[in-house]
């Protein structure tokens, strides 16, 4: 039997999380429709005057990702955890960290890119303009997959535990502040005419930064909660 | 002069140790509270433009200063506890997660109080006072994931590693008054000097080494509850002589 390269164990990983996940599609469905619904809910609530609502459609669209992403995080390693394949994948001969970051990944392409894609759609209801909605999608694009990464730490530290959905938010949502102002940030600089290269930097900054960091980090937090 | 300092890292032995050191740090805090804060309400000048409301940065400056020392400690005896396994480093951090979140909030409170006056607000979204909010977030997530794993050892090990996570964050904190420039006043003490009235810097450092004292008693004393409560099993907890008085009549 010859070993898996570690790019050979990232795409098994990915592809296996994506098939799982189109077995369910409703899981992946619901995540979007809460996204939209939480962002159709904002202009009943605050009224529909349209310039208000241009100034705030950004922080409404992060802020709704935000949740989404929460929503979805607590299936990243649970449906594993419960039929014991996650306790296989630890006793694997390879690297733990490139498994999870194979996970991460899918997740993302399951709840960060579909919300990315469909933003544009809700910021047209906002009546936000079009460069905007261009930033807003690069935004998300950048800023999402910091939020499953920082997600897979929290979600694989609460794993098995009572009410872990409600902590998971509680324990990832401080940590995702940064990613919230920068991403929000990038569209109101575009909106206000200023230039949006700082905040697209950092957002950049912050997924390199997560992309070294957290794999490793929450393949230590897997081990600790399965031990 | 060979002192064996892991003799105190266990916690039969630190049990006694922190009993002992309580009053050591308990009196010391209590009299220089007095002392600060009497030179700052009574002594200290009016500052020429905040007149008196300013004195709230007695209590202000030292809660903020210890909300973010405090999370640094914390993080790291947890990485103490993580990497070398000392049960002593875990229940520290254990023991500090209430009083930074106590500091953090009174930062906050005092803050309101000020920004009242001041800014004509409770509360503006400032860096430095988000940064706060998001710290005492942080302290909340800690003490939450600690009180939801039953098992301690991975409560431990599990919430030193969002310790450690979380501490990236302090220091963004520390340099958003760099970065974003915004209402609140920048730092007035610098390390060349300080624009400060002399009693109002002995008052604030005062008051500062006073919390600090109070952070170190209330601590050890917190410390030993949670020794108690995790070696509740063993014989030596049984042998100590308060707890056998409190058990008294059943043995």
């Amino acid at each position: 039997m010859n070993k898996l390269s570690l790019m050979g164990l990232f795409g098994l990983v990915v592809r296996r999380d994506l098939l799982l996940a189109m077995r369910r599609r409703a899981d992946v469905l619901t995540t979007l429709i809460f996204f939209v619904m939480v962002v159709s809910l904002f202009p009943l609530g605050v009224g529909p005057e349209m310039d208000m609502l241009r100034k705030m459609a950004s922080g409404v669209v992060w802020v709704a990702a935000l949740l989404a992403s929460m929503l979805s995080l607590p299936r990243m390693f649970s449906a594993d955890h419960a039929d014991g394949t996650l306790e296989q994948m630890m006793l694997a001969p390879q690297s733990l960290s490139v498994l999870v970051l194979g996970k991460i990944v899918a997740h993302w392409m399951l709840s960060g890119l579909p919300l990315a894609l469909i933003a544009p759609v809700l910021g047209l209801q906002f009546d936000m303009s079009p460069e905007a909605l261009w930033i807003l999608v690069l935004a998300l694009l950048l800023g999402t997959p910091v939020l499953s990464m920082i997600g897979a730490v929290g979600a694989a530290l609460t794993l098995g535990l009572r009410g872990g959905g409600v902590l998971v938010s509680l324990l990832v949502l401080p940590l995702c502040i940064p990613v919230l102002i920068f991403g929000a940030g990038a569209v109101e600089a575009v909106t206000s005419g200023m230039s949006v290269a700082s905040n697209l930097a950092f957002l950049g900054a912050f997924m390199l930064f997560a992309l070294v960091f957290s794999p490793f980090v929450a393949a230590q937090a897997l081990r600790i909660s399965m031990e | 002069m060979a002192i064996n300092w892991f003799k105190y890292s266990a916690p039969t032995t630190f049990y006694g140790l922190a009993g002992k050191l309580i009053p050591f740090f308990a009196w010391p805090a209590a009299i220089l509270f007095a002392y600060g804060l009497y030179i700052g309400f009574f002594v200290a000048p009016t500052e020429a433009t905040q007149s008196e409301a300013y004195r709230i940065i007695f209590l202000h400056v030292p809660a903020s200063i210890l909300s973010m020392f405090i999370y640094l400690i914390m993080a790291g005896y947890a990485a103490l506890g993580l990497i070398f396994k000392t049960r002593l480093s875990s229940m520290m951090a254990q023991a500090l997660a209430p009083t930074g979140a106590l500091f953090a909030f009174i930062s906050l409170w005092s803050g309101a109080l000020w920004g009242k006056p001041m800014w004509g607000a409770w509360w503006v979204w400032d860096a430095r006072l988000t940064s706060e909010l998001i710290l005492l977030f942080l302290y909340l997530g800690y003490i939450a994931l600690q009180a939801s794993i039953e098992d301690p050892r991975r409560a431990d090990r599990a919430s030193a590693l969002l310790a450690i996570v979380g501490s990236v964050n302090v220091p963004i904190i520390y340099f958003s008054v760099k970065w974003w420039n915004t209402l609140h006043q920048g730092a007035t003490i610098k390390m060349t000097g300080t624009s400060m009235h002399i009693a109002m810097q002995q008052a604030m450092f005062a008051v500062l080494i006073a919390c600090w004292l109070y952070v170190i008693a209330v601590t050890l004393a917190r410390v030993r509850s949670i020794i108690l409560e995790r070696e509740a099993n063993t014989q030596w907890v049984n042998d100590l002589p308060e707890v056998k008085q409190a058990n008294g009549g059943q043995q």
